[in-house]
């Protein structure tokens, strides 16, 4: 399984290597956010008394959180094409472990997110103040991978079941845009400025506690109040989407 | 090589209005090895539901196969190893490189890599696609893609190789070169081949042996020349003058073995054994009244009269109705 794996893992990193600009793309909407939204937002985070380092601290990580959400549920568009082509049916007709063909292309997905995590950090760092840790950033980037994992087993299980270009993304954008706004993404949803029903719906949202740990993890804020919940829901979000992911690719006439 | 015994498959259709598809109704076959079997039928008639199970791709609703060997049900894994299958639309990725899918279906079959290259370049110098391996493959021509097809479904050289309409699409002297390729196949390297075919002309160039499937159900086997002598003789056309047809029809209805009369304005048909020994009695008789045979055609029994006889449809007619359905 290991070697079948890497198999479709290098042929989905090779693909992308091939047409980088799609990765490009990738990041275009994060920075297009952290050039024109991310100025206005420190100014007004600057009128609530933080600093202009602290409000971009607020928002790279948070930046980081949505590339991995919009970027990685819609790979699923990508496994259609490839069922279009018979390409799916080609390779499931051979010996190749079926849980590989998912593991392939859910790390080469995964890769993909950190390595556009890095650009963005990278380029964050270059023109804005920002104070993270070393450390930070890494597990930043970790949980990056696990998010990524995740939304991907999601968005291929989904893809798989549903088996059509017209529903597919109808659902992942009536899915996603309730979840962006909830997770305090272009604003932390605090008890104190949020109404209190947004808060609490805002608590319901997993993600609203990745983009949680994200944001601490980046500021060096260690402790385990910091950390504890969102790496449980990330770890929690991964294993589930793994193992429907791997069900519905181990089903028949799949 | 291949067993089958009552394949079903049934399909629960979408939507409120719910119900069951019976796509294949119980399938009996048997493949030897080395033989080139069509697996002929209009579109729709299970066909391909058949050839997914036979394949791993679906699984039966009834009945047991054993494929290369291995059963179909407790041994999936072994029958993936054995076998081949080049499906009907392909299943190249349009943005890979010939080499590249070659190479990568070697070793999904647990081939090394130095092997899994080597019998990539051997099928390319065999299948004509020389100097392609560093193409995309969706620059490829239509009949350069399906030989690509046929080589990735090689790749590992099964015993059995299944073809899902294999010509379908192409123009007709690739499709020449392809049936080349697949007799060649058989004939140097003993590769058992079961196609599926709609195409008539196919069926009767490339098989040894026919599977007729209609509805679900096989309604035939044997040689394309063993069916068609199921079907009793040739069939005579005669054009007449339209007032004169009834006297002509009545005159070859006493044609020794003379059946299937039908009149249609001034066109009399007919089957009779022998339509070359037929004809000049039948000219003289009609002479002798008075008929002037105005046109004449004698068609030896084609496999599309095979079906017309086993099913009470042409093979065309088939196709129409199960696009209406």
């Amino acid at each position: 399984m290991l070697r079948d794996t890497w198999l479709i893992f290098r042929r989905d990193m090779l693909a992308a290597l091939r047409n980088p600009t799609w990765v490009m793309i990738g990041i275009m909407q994060p920075l297009l956010y952290l050039f024109l939204f991310g100025p206005l937002m420190v100014r007004t985070v600057q009128d609530q008394g933080l600093t202009e380092t602290a409000g971009w601290m607020l928002l790279t990580p948070a930046l980081i959180a949505q590339l991995a959400l919009f970027g990685s549920s819609f790979v699923g568009f990508g496994l259609l094409a490839e069922y279009r082509s018979g390409v799916v049916e080609r390779f499931r007709v051979t010996p190749v472990s079926r849980v590989a063909l998912l593991l392939g292309k859910v790390l080469a997905n995964a890769l993909q997110a950190v390595v556009q995590a890095v650009l963005i950090i990278v380029l964050a760092a270059l023109v804005f103040p920002l104070d993270a840790p070393v450390g930070g950033v890494l597990l930043c980037l970790a949980i990056v991978f696990l998010l990524a994992v995740s939304l991907a087993s999601c968005s291929y299980a989904l893809a798989l079941t549903l088996k059509s270009e017209e529903t597919f993304p109808a659902l992942l954008n009536a899915v996603l845009i309730p979840l962006l706004l909830l997770s305090g993404i272009l604003l932390p949803i605090t008890a104190g400025r949020a109404p209190d029903w947004l808060y609490t719906v805002s608590r319901i949202n997993p993600f609203r506690h990745v983009v949680d740990v994200e944001r601490n993890s980046f500021g060096g804020d260690f402790t385990m109040d910091a950390l504890f919940t969102g790496s449980v829901v990330v770890l929690v979000m991964a294993v589930l989407s793994l193992w429907w992911g791997t069900r519905t690719f181990q089903k028949e006439n799949a | 090589m291949i067993t089958a015994r009552g394949l079903e498959r049934r399909f629960r259709r979408k939507g409120r209005t719910g119900g069951e598809v019976h796509a294949v109704k119980g399938v009996d076959l048997d493949v030897e090895a080395g033989e080139l079997v069509g697996f002929l039928g209009p579109n729709g008639a299970g066909k391909t539901t058949t050839l997914r199970m036979l394949t791993t791709l679906l699984e039966p609703t009834a009945g047991t196969a054993t494929v290369g060997g291995c059963d179909l049900l407790e041994d999936p894994l072994g029958v993936r190893k054995r076998i081949g299958y080049v499906a009907q639309g392909g299943g190249s990725a349009p943005e890979s490189k010939v080499a590249d899918e070659l190479e990568l279906q070697g070793r999904l079959y647990r081939m090394s890599k130095a092997d899994a290259i080597a019998r990539g370049a051997e099928l390319a110098e065999q299948l004509d696609l020389n100097g392609l391996d560093q193409r995309l493959t969706k620059t490829l021509s239509g009949g350069q893609r399906r030989r690509l097809d046929i080589a990735l479904g090689l790749i590992h050289s099964p015993g059995l190789v299944f073809l899902d309409e294999p010509s379908t699409g192409l123009d007709p002297q690739s499709r020449a070169n392809l049936w080349d390729h697949i007799r060649r196949l058989r004939a140097e390297q003993g590769v058992t081949v079961f196609l599926t075919t709609h195409y008539l002309d196919e069926a009767d160039a490339l098989s040894d042996r026919l599977i007729v499937i209609d509805d679900g159900r096989i309604v035939a086997e044997g040689t394309p020349d063993a069916l068609k002598a199921r079907v009793n003789g040739d069939r005579v056309e005669v054009g007449v003058d339209p007032e004169q047809a009834t006297d002509a029809a009545e005159i070859a209805g006493r044609l020794a073995g003379a059946q299937e009369l039908s009149v249609d304005g001034g066109e009399v048909r007919f089957r009779v054994p022998r339509g070359d020994v037929a004809l000049p009695e039948l000219l003289r008789a009609l002479d002798a009244k008075g008929i002037a045979m105005l046109s004449v055609q004698v068609h030896r029994p084609t496999l599309d009269d095979v079906f017309l006889t086993l099913t009470g449809r042409s093979l065309r007619e088939a196709e129409e109705a199960g696009r209406a359905a």
